[in-house]
């Protein structure tokens, strides 16, 4: 028997999430007194998530690895949040901005999912700018837009290229509040190392307090998962270095569904790599392709000064190739055209794995300051690190991973398949189909732990009310731990000869040759021999120094990596799988005359939601097949 | 390039710490200095010695994690970046370069470069928000700002709780921390309901933990890697003049 059931409600699409405010169940203010709840991690999804609960009166304990709640990786996000507030008077709507998220997911989201995510978009923008999040307004004092990528309207609000850090501030001021008040209960710098199910429920954690090493049990009615997602994978990506996948994965292990695994985001405009050391690729943020245009010189190995090639010998290929949307076409597709000219020889730069995005015209046109007023901060960035400035040279920029429209598999109520297991934010598989548009990750996080998660939180713990909770004692705690410390001190017990860098490194680049941009079979099937391969090695040759009651920054990143492992193997097999290309997730097999994605509806219209089996067993496909009835399924099309 | 390095090693909080030199051959003009420090423990660790701790995370200067004192100076002298964004080729072969963790008395060493700054969120939860519930909003283009206040509190707003201005400060003050974030919240019509005492809750905080006090000697905007103003100082002077004088809290 198929065990997925998406729980969406009944009803037409745009009355569903009223109808099923109006029909869940509720707990009483002094029930929820009585009601505790984890929320691990403090990002854009769960640092809303953890004070929202808190002032609806539920105890909530807040998880971090950072040192401070505000460090989480969403500080990072730069461009813009997405709501459909259609203040431009644009034509945008609610609608318009669900239907953009699932043709730009190619058709590989769940409907109802999406337009929630867009019917909750307007009421976070209110909701931070009361928090005093200073985003960009016009000189009459209204709140300012701008374009993203995919779609035709302005509906992105920003603060400069910060936006991840005010929209995070907001959340984490909303945190802090409780935490005053006593209704939070924050635990930075814990690494959580395991899920403990009770019963069949959820029912705690086991975290690592990373200043000690202590071991600690945590026990809820509750947990929450909002830790992120897992494009550390490639090792070079544009995450903060220490995001990573583990949470989802041990939730992955102890029973709960992974959702399209295989679907990562490379991001188009990122710092190209410019040597072995480098540890991490700078986003320059989508923005920058309003007014910056893409190209690369006509003829192959042109060595010339970008300024010195005249217009009639440059190549600007998204202008060429997609005339109607030009250099704003969706990621996966500028990522691809990318690609596709370099390993075609066009390529720029020292390695010619670079395209040039220039700003010259803009320029011209605007006048300097104001290309400044819009993208000042970035092209400072972009000068700190490469020392050249995109007010006199084009800059060059490449294709970096950079997010996972994959994650732990959930329901309309963000449930993951254990039940009393949610997963918010980019954790979770939701709603960005096969890729996500730009500015709409925020959005989405935000939403769920703002919104949405608090509702129908409400609806499950509602039952809960009269459970009595496990005590920290009980013997799933006790075996949870146990196997944690084993597992940290088979690391330290290895005493091998490579460092834990290294084995990343290697890894990630096996991803990103025959898992990233683009899959074929043979490359994959290589791909699963090459990861067993190095996982072994690893586990019989890596070094970790130091002790387990200390700081151990290795031992931190070991166990990081060996969950890596684990999940890359899942990625690959869930690519190899989906013989069809969709979005970011592009099969060679499955192409176009064009060079574009073929999808193929009749086979692969549904979520792959995997479930574990044992180490040694291959993981088990579950199918939610997905049904448009609110959408025409098309070819899409940006030309 | 070759560079010698004097680093702070401290085993933990309570430990002795002292200074432990080391030499590094074959760094790139081109690598970060994090990523200097990740080939020094990547040599450690080789040779059996145990690496060294400093805290990071973003590596592009937004999510303040990182935060060395360099050759005297927090993140580097006088250059508006976090220490993640400082690259090797402002280093010449041979130099020496000696790097510590914060010094202050708010912010303790936890263990070699890493130190305890839960001060900051202590002081965050005495008063930097506006107590606003989910849900309870109005529309958000219901309160006009005009751009030049918007534009500053932005300015304000960008302080990334990196500490470089306790640490550049002699008196270990917190103030431009403080009043980055009261500033940002009195510019803001959002923000006003609550100005008063969100000034003065969060300067006592400071004071209860231990941070000094301000005596205007702009060490602390010289190295702010986010170029947060002293005139938010001003400013907040004026908040909380203006606080302690009415309604007494
Ligand atoms: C450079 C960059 C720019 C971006 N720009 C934009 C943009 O302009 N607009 C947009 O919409 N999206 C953008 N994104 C995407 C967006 O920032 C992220 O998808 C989003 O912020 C994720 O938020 P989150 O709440 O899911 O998780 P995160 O912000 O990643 O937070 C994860 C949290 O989980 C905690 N955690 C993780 N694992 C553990 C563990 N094992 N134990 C304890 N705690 C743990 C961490 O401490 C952290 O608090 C950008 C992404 C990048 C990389
Ligand atoms: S004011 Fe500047 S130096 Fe001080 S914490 Fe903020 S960003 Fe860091
Ligand atoms: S590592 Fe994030 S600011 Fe330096």
């Amino acid at each position: 028997m198929n065990k997925l059931d998406a729980k969406i409600p009944e009803g037409p699409l745009a009355e569903k999430w009223n109808q099923y405010k109006a029909a869940m169940k509720l707990v009483s203010p002094n029930n929820k007194k009585k009601l505790d709840i984890i929320v691990v991690g403090t990002g854009i999804s769960g640092a809303p998530a953890a004070a929202t609960l808190a002032e609806l009166g539920y105890n909530v304990k807040s998880f971090c690895y950072q040192d401070t709640p505000r460090r989480a990786h969403s500080v990072a996000a730069q461009g813009g949040i997405n709501a459909a507030k259609n203040y431009k008077n644009d034509g945008d709507s609610v609608y318009r901005l669900f239907y953009d998220m699932i043709k730009g997911g190619d058709y590989r989201a769940r409907e109802a999912n999406v337009y929630r995510a867009a019917e909750v978009s307007n009421a976070i923008i209110d909701q931070l700018t009361a928090q005093g999040v200073p985003f960009a307004r016009e000189y009459g004092g209204t709140l300012a837009n701008r374009t993203f990528g995919g779609v035709q309207v302005s509906r992105t609000f920003y603060a400069q290229g910060q936006t991840g850090q005010q929209v995070l501030l907001g959340g984490y001021s909303a945190l802090k509040r409780q935490v005053a008040k006593g209704k939070v209960k924050m635990f930075s710098r814990r690494q959580m190392l395991d899920i403990v199910v009770v019963d069949g429920k959820a029912r705690g954690i086991i975290t690592r307090n990373l200043v000690t090493g202590e071991i600690e049990r945590h026990v809820a009615h509750a947990v929450v998962l909002a830790t992120g997602g897992y494009g550390t994978i490639y090792y070079l990506s544009t995450l903060a270095v220490n995001s990573n996948g583990s949470a989802a994965w041990q939730a992955y292990k102890k029973g709960a569904f992974f959702g399209n695994p295989s679907f990562v985001q490379i991001h188009p405009t990122c710092i190209p790599v410019l040597n072995e050391y480098q540890s991490k690729l700078t986003l320059m943020s989508e923005s920058l392709r309003n007014d910056g245009r893409i190209w690369v010189p006509k003829a192959k190995g042109d060595k010339r000064n970008p300024n010195d090639i005249p217009d009639e010998e440059r190549d600007y290929y998204l202008e060429r190739r997609y005339p109607a949307f030009g250099n704003l076409v969706p990621r996966d597709v500028a990522a691809r055209a990318a690609k596709e000219r370099c390993d075609s020889g066009y390529g720029v730069g020292k390695t010619g794995l670079a395209v040039y995005l220039d700003f010259r015209d803009a320029v011209q046109k605007q006048g300097k300051k104001v290309i400044k007023g819009k993208y000042g901060n970035l092209f400072e960035l972009y000068e700190k690190i490469t020392g050249e400035s995109p007010y006199e040279t084009p800059m060059m920029i490449y294709p970096a991973g950079h997010y996972t429209m994959g994650g732990l598999w959930v329901d309309y109520n963000l449930m993951t398949t254990i039940p009393g297991l949610f997963a918010i934010g980019e954790a979770n598989f939701s709603d960005h189909g096969a890729n996500r548009l730009g500015a709409s990750s925020l959005m989405q996080g935000a939403g769920d732990g703002y919104f949405i998660l608090p509702n129908t939180i409400s609806n499950y713990l509602a039952d809960e009310i009269r459970t009595k909770l496990p005590s920290t004692d009980a013997q799933e705690f006790v075996d949870a731990e146990n196997a944690a410390v084993e597992r940290l001190n088979k690391f330290l017990n290895i005493n091998g000869k490579q460092t834990v860098k290294s084995f990343h490194k290697r890894l990630g680049n096996i991803m990103w040759d025959y898992c990233g941009m683009k899959r074929n079979e043979e490359g994959l099937k290589k791909a699963l021999k090459m990861i067993d391969d190095l996982q072994k090695e690893f586990w019989r040759d890596v070094k970790i120094p130091g002790k387990l009651d200390e700081i151990n920054q290795e031992l931190e990143k070991a166990s990081r990596v060996a969950d890596f492992f684990e999940l890359a193997k899942l990625m690959v097999n869930d690519a190899l799988n989906r013989k069809e290309s969709c979005g970011a997730h592009f099969r060679e097999e499955s192409q176009t005359e064009g060079g574009e994605a073929q999808r193929i509806d009749d086979q692969y219209s549904y979520v792959a939601a995997w479930e574990y089996q044992g180490d040694d067993k291959p993981p088990k496909l579950h199918k939610e097949m997905l049904k448009f009835e609110n959408v025409e399924v098309k070819v899409r099309s940006y030309k | 390039m070759k560079i010698k390095l004097r680093v702070w090693r401290q085993e933990n909080s309570k430990a002795k710490g002292k200074f432990v030199k080391y030499e590094l051959d074959g760094v790139d003009p081109e690598m970060s200095f994090l990523e200097m420090l990740d080939a020094l423990n990547e040599k450690l660790i080789k040779e059996d010695k145990d690496p060294v701790a400093f805290e990071n995370d973003c590596r592009e200067g937004i999510c303040g994690s990182c935060g060395l004192y360099i050759n005297g100076y927090p993140h580097g002298k006088g250059n508006k970046i976090a220490t993640c964004q400082l690259h090797m080729r402002v280093f010449k072969d041979g130099d020496t370069i000696t790097i510590e963790p914060w010094r202050s008395q708010g912010f303790p060493v936890l263990k070699d470069l890493i130190v305890d700054r839960n001060a900051f969120d202590k002081i965050m939860s005495a008063g930097g928000f506006v107590s606003i519930d989910a849900g309870q909003a109005p529309d958000a283009n219901s309160i006009w700002v005009p751009k030049e206040n918007a534009d500053k509190a932005f300015d304000a707003a960008a302080c990334i709780g990196c500490g470089a201005c306790v640490a550049a400060c002699k008196n270990s003050s917190a103030m431009l921390f403080v009043a980055a974030k009261v500033s940002q919240l009195a510019l803001l019509p959002q923000g006003k309901a609550e100005a008063k005492r969100r000034a003065l809750n969060m300067v006592a905080k400071m004071d209860e933990l231990g941070f000094g006090s301000c005596t205007n000697t702009g060490a602390c905007e010289a190295e702010c890697p986010k170029g947060i103003s002293i005139e938010n100082i001003a400013r907040l002077n004026r908040e909380y003049l203006s606080a302690s004088f009415s309604e007494p809290e």
